[in-house]
């Protein structure tokens, strides 16, 4: 395989911004172009990576080195495995997607905006490849700059509030991050022959090591800032706020690509660096996962505003890849992995049939719709598929993860209770409640208001930002071995350490070899 | 024919309604007449299909299963696990084989009387795009050998319930429908998964066959015998919300805001009958007290059921509560361990049902366009109270509704006849084997109530007066599109289809080929063996044929003294027993009760939560933020009148001494010799002081 793809596919949306920037301002149609353009180059890269992909392996792929801080050991060190390069090609999928949408409902300061979108898709990039902790936090802090703009300049009335909650919000969890990174460094250079390194590889064999009663504190830090931007229940406030206020484009980014950060954080990082820290609280988030499957799914049911709807819905949905991911079982893994993509897709497929709909209306009131399958459709039909997806319907995509993640935690040798599935699977009821009455009183019914009934019904662009969406909704639903095989062995080999690791390999952590770590066992 | 020649054939039955549907889905709008005869023809080719692979397996392999697997997702080798995959795979017995027939059957006849009923409609060709992914759905469920796909069918038979009760979604009753079927089914679905998750935990694996091979080499759920009995009730649940068994029962009636054909279809002969075909297929794995159960769920329903029947006057809800009411006999049947007679009356009934509500069908259609041309929307078109005298104007609906009424009360030379007394002796079997008298006496008690409220039904609709003669005239025969479904159900509904022999005392071709399976529970949870159970029941057989007669004669009788003949008064009774009937008409209240606990309390609880979730998991957000702002205020203020306000002082200072020692520097000599000179005295004093 080509030796630089990553850092090609790393660099083309940056490329596309600086390109962007260097346009003249009033070139609207020019700039879109340009725009789409680089994202769809980044796209077929990433295509192009996913065939070249060898998912038999387990270990990281394409990776590339440059020492970049000689005197700290820190490198521009990437790589990527199955997992990571799922999200990757999501996050470039979704960038032109969300570009397209916003064709026309942006205007001013469209070249920024263009620019923003690219570095942004950039940003996330680099954290899906980086393989230094370092240079992870760089592209995790730097991610959250074109996503505050994009908020608090193309946002809706209250975008001021939302960008600088969303900014703080996930700044104040990362701080903590970046001195636990800094701790694990001075850690490994205090082990005896030991140097300063942040390199992931490395601290992959150093860190499970790490006595308890660190270990806890790093974990923690970690954990926190990672839960922060899933977001884990009670975390997720700065989450509808940042939705409801971004503008569409914005709002898929965010839910499709931005949200599984955390996710991926915490099997990337979490998992495989503090495995004891992790049987130590898995109980506990695996807990907050379900609070937050129930919690997002009933505060969800009374909410007025559709994109508020959609938001809490996402706290309810990413508490199933929370429950997976902390299932520590093959299936609940896969499942979450394949649920990060499901989200992506359904939920960003409903942020833009939502944007969809305020374009023409200009409100995201449940209430103001009313009887809409008559003037629209078409649009009423893409709207079910989605719905249905997200209600987890066998043959659409929603219900592969859902049932893998529910099968994995059901058998979880570390949960040891049925009952955290069991108690998960009510969320699957409470979310056909939610998304089929929210319909019914948006498509449903008699059309009343004089607003709705002469609505036109999605164009061509429209619905060229739909089918590619609806089309791997289906095609995971039907076929998700294609999508589950490039991750499979990665997921394996993430358990296996951590198996290994339960199994008593590491005295440091002061167990006797043999001595299995019992899930909530305090030390 | 060879067995992979059967398989594909069964293969091409399940995927030729789906062919059907992607083409409607697409381009059915475009296509001429809209497609109905794509989608019908498609159907009928399927029936034929499906009688070619009855026949090849009836004829060929009559006690084999055929299998054919393919692997969806494979997780390879699971530590402490071994192999682990999910496979998706159909299976051929005798039981499946029946019932490619008997959706593929009703399915076509459903298609071909819609091309009437739904003539004009606005969303012609999506209806009839939704039939064939339902009854590709339906088929899922029946070909599947694994739990897996069973529960896939399952949940699509749902949507698709779903979609179609809500095809007239302007109306918000119908959307009302379709959102509390989906949502009550779903409450069932939740037992039905857990169970599948147990087994899967248990035996890692979907396959039926496989989990049974395990139950049957004593390895049970969590090494319990309670588990199993556990398990075998939870995927029952599944069971309860698609059949429509009490307490999940209420979603069925609503479902009536459907088209009728659709009625006749989903909500009559196929899918709610799905939950008693689960029921028969995983009976080798349910103990005793899990069958018991069941059988009890069964007379439940069966028994609120009928009652309700009684005091109905919109002629789709009797009919609504009368399927559920004969669901729950199928139930109650395979509880008690007469596995046979519950699927047999499955058969039988999926044949009158779906006459009985195409029959309704055909006089609705006719009430309406009777109403229609007489420019009158008040009046309901469905309510019995407003017909009476339709049997001149409609004489095939009315002989082959007369058919189906003789069928479902259990008349002889009725296929009714046949299935509903081997049920009632199977039950008294039960009652006498395990002292559960309850359940046949339930069964008879339903069997005379069955009789009297589907001759109410008959009566009130097609005898007597009618009660506007002017609207009458206007009241026609539906056409032969229409007609000719009822008649072909209405010869389904006759004995010789079944067996030569009308008595019932020798079995069928449907019971030879159907019989009992082997249960694979340990021997201290089964229940009676099938030997055993036979035995009873040749004792039994003819006390129950006559006793179930006799109720059944009873029940018609009630119904002609009542409404035909007026010896007893309706108004009458209903008066003198007023609470009673009031709670029947209010179909004992579990509307009102689920609305006041269960849909309140969700919707009060989700209020709350939103409440805390803005006030106090955000409030504590921006409560951090806001004691952040007031720390900066305070610092800002501390800074600029403290920290600054010191370096200002000193730099003031300075200034002010700076201020006042510049007066000093003159530059003329004499001010400085001056001060020099006062110096030198002021320490000249200090010094001698000192």
């Amino acid at each position: 395989m080509e030796p630089h793809i990553l850092s090609l596919i790393l660099f083309t949306p940056l490329a596309g911004a600086l390109v962007v920037a260097l346009l003249r301002r009033d070139a609207s149609r020019l700039i879109k172009t340009v725009g789409l353009l680089f994202s769809l180059a980044a796209l077929g890269l990433s295509v192009w990576l996913f065939l070249q992909f060898d998912g038999t392996r387990g270990d990281m792929q394409c990776v590339e080195i440059i020492p970049w801080i000689p005197a700290l050991n820190i490198s521009y060190h990437i790589g990527i495995d199955g997992i990571s390069l799922l999200l990757i090609v999501l996050t470039t999928f979704l960038t032109p997607i969300a570009l397209l949408a916003s064709w026309e409902s942006v205007s001013v300061r469209l070249r920024g905006y263009v620019a923003l979108m690219l570095l942004l898709e950039a940003g996330t990039l680099g954290v899906f490849m980086a393989l230094d902790l370092f240079l992870f936090y760089v592209f995790w802090e730097f991610m959250l700059i074109p996503m505050y703009f994009i908020i608090g300049i193309w946002g809706g009335q209250e975008r001021i509030y939302a960008a600088i909650k969303f900014f703080l919000y996930t700044m104040a969890g990362s701080l903590l991050m970046l001195v636990a990174i800094i701790w694990l460094g001075s850690y490994a250079a205090s082990l005896p022959g030991g140097t300063f390194t942040t390199d992931l590889l490395r601290l992959y064999a150093i860190a499970p090591g790490i006595p308890m009663g660190i270990q806890i504190w790093m974990f923690l830090a970690f954990t926190l800032s990672f839960a922060i931007k899933v977001p884990i229940f009670p975390l997720h406030t700065w989450l509808p706020d940042a939705h409801v206020q971004a503008p569409t484009a914005g709002s898929v980014i965010l839910a499709g690509v931005l949200l599984k950060m955390g996710t991926y954080g915490l099997i990337r990082f979490c998992l495989p660096l503090f495995p004891f820290a992790t049987f130590r609280f898995l109980p506990y988030l695996a807990g907050l996962g379900i609070v937050g499957i129930i919690y997002g799914a009933l505060v969800s049911m009374v909410q007025p505003d559709i994109k508020k709807l959609v938001a809490y819905s996402s706290v309810s949905h990413l508490g199933f890849v929370v429950l997976g991911i902390f299932a520590l079982t093959e299936e609940g893994m896969q499942g979450s992995v394949i649920q990060m993509i499901n989200h992506g897709l359904s939920t960003g497929g409903l942020f833009l049939l939502v944007g969809m709909i305020y374009d023409r209306r200009h409100t995201r009131l449940i209430k103001d719709f009313g009887g809409l399958a008559k003037p629209m459709p078409v649009y009423a039909a893409f709207f079910m598929i989605v719905v249905l997806s997200s209600i987890g319907l066998p043959g659409l995509n929603g219900f592969v993860g859902e049932f893998l993640i529910l099968l994995g935690s059901f058998r979880s040798p570390f949960l040891d209770s049925p009952w955290y599935a069991i108690a998960a699977s009510s969320g699957v009821i409470l979310a056909a409640i939610y998304l089929l009455w929210s319909y019914q009183r948006i498509f449903f019914g008699k059309n009343e208001h004089p607003d709705n009934q002469t609505l036109a019904d999605l164009n061509l662009r429209e619905i060229a930002v739909l089918v590619p969406v609806v089309f791997f909704i289906v095609w995971i639903g039907v076929y998700p071995g294609t999508f589950l095989g490039k991750s499979a062995a990665s997921t394996k080999q993430l358990i296996h350490r951590i198996e290994e690791t339960r199994r008593g390999s590491y005295a440091g952590a002061g167990l006797a070899p043999g001595h299995e770590v019992r899930p909530g066992e305090r030390r | 024919m060879a067995q992979d020649t059967l398989l594909t054939v069964a293969l091409a039955v399940l995927l030729l309604p789906l062919a059907a549907f992607t083409v409607m889905i697409f381009a059915g709008k475009r296509l001429p007449r809209q497609g109905d005869w794509l989608s019908t023809s498609a159907i009928a080719a399927a029936l034929i299909l499906a009688g070619t692979v009855l026949y090849g397996k009836l004829t060929l392999y009559h006690a084999d299963t055929l299998a054919l697997n393919f692997t969806w997702i494979d997780f390879h080798d699971v530590p402490g696990l071994g192999p682990l995959r999910i496979v998706l795979g159909i299976a051929l017995d005798n039981l499946t084989a029946i019932m490619l027939v008997v959706v593929t059957l009703i399915s076509t006849l459903v298609h071909l009387f819609s091309i009437g009923y739904m003539g004009g409609d606005i969303r012609y060709s999506r209806y009839f795009a939704y039939l064939g992914l339902f009854s590709f759905s339906m088929l899922v469920i029946v070909l599947a050998n694994n739990l897996f796909l069973l529960y896939v069918g399952w949940e699509l038979v749902g949507i698709c319930s779903y979609l179609l009760i809500g095809h007239w979604y302007e109306k918000k009753s119908a959307s009302n429908a379709a959102i509390k079927a989906f949502v009550v089914n779903r409450v069932g679905d939740f037992g039905f998964f857990v169970g599948i998750a147990i087994l899967f935990m248990t035996f890692h694996t979907f396959s039926l066959s496989e989990i049974f091979d395990g139950i049957r080499g004593g390895h049970l759920p969590f090494g319990s015998d309670w588990w199993l009995t556990v398990s075998g009730v939870l995927l029952f649940c599944g069971a309860v919300g698609k059949s429509a068994q009490f307490p999940l029962h209420v979603w069925l009636p609503d479902a009536m805001e459907g088209p009728t054909p659709v009625s006749a279809l989903i909500h009559a002969a196929t899918m709610v009958a799905a939950g008693v075909y689960l029921v028969a297929r995983l009976f080798p794995i349910m103990t005793a007290d899990a069958l018991l159960v069941i059988a009890y769920i069964g007379a439940i329903t069966a028994f609120i059921a009928a009652t309700i029947a009684i005091a109905q006057n919109d002629i789709k809800k009797v009919l609504a509560y009368s399927t559920i009411s004969q669901l729950g006999y199928m139930i109650m049947a395979l509880g008690a361990g007469a596995y046979t007679a519950g699927f047999f009356h499955l058969v039988t009934h999926a044949m009158f049902k779906a006459g009985l509500f195409l029959g309704s069908g055909s006089v609705i259609h006719a009430m309406h366009n009777a109403l229609h041309h007489a420019d009158d929307h008040e009046t309901d078109p469905q309510d019995i109270r407003n017909m009476g005298g339709l049997r001149a104007k409609m004489p095939v609906t009315f002989w082959t509704f007369v058919v189906f009424t003789l069928a479902i009360s259990g008349v002889p030379l009725t296929s009714g006849f046949l299935s509903k007394d081997e049920i009632l002796a199977g039950t008294l079997a039960f009652g006498s084997l395990t002292g559960h008298v309850i359940i046949p006496l339930t069964g008879f008690l339903v069997a005379g109530l069955t009789a009297f409220y589907m001759f109410r039904l008959v009566i009130l609709t097609f005898l007597g007066e009618h009660k506007d003669a002017n609207r009458i005239t206007h009241v026609h025969e539906s056409g032969l599109v229409m007609t000719l479904p009822l008649l072909v159900l209405a010869a389904l509904s006759v004995f010789i289809f079944y067996s030569v022999d009308p008595s019932g005392f020798t079995p069928g071709w449907i019971a030879r080929a159907v019989e009992r399976p082997e249960s694979t529970v340990p021997l201290r949870l089964a229940a009676p063996s099938a030997g055993v159970f036979e035995e009873v029941l040749g004792h039994v057989h003819l006390t129950a044929m006559l006793l179930s007669l006799s109720v059944a004669g009873l029940g018609m009788l009630a119904a002609f003294a009542t409404y035909y003949w007026k010896k007893i008064s309706a108004d009458a009774v209903a008066r003198a027993l007023a609470p009673v009937h009031a709670f029947l008409l209010n179909k004992w209240y579990f509307d009102e009760l689920y609305q006041a606990v269960v849909v309140n309390g969700v919707l009060g609880l989700a209020a709350l939560l939103r409440w805390v979730d803005t006030w106090i998991v955000d409030g504590a957000v921006n409560g951090a933020g806001r004691v952040t702002r007031g720390v900066a205020f305070v610092s800002g203020k501390f800074d600029t009148y403290v920290v600054d306000g010191l370096v200002n002082f000193s730099a003031y200072l300075s200034g002010f001494f700076g201020l006042v020692l510049r007066k000093f520097q003159t530059g003329r000599v004499q001010t400085y010799v001056l001060f020099a000179v006062l110096g030198v005295m002021v320490f000249y004093f200090i010094f001698r002081l000192v």
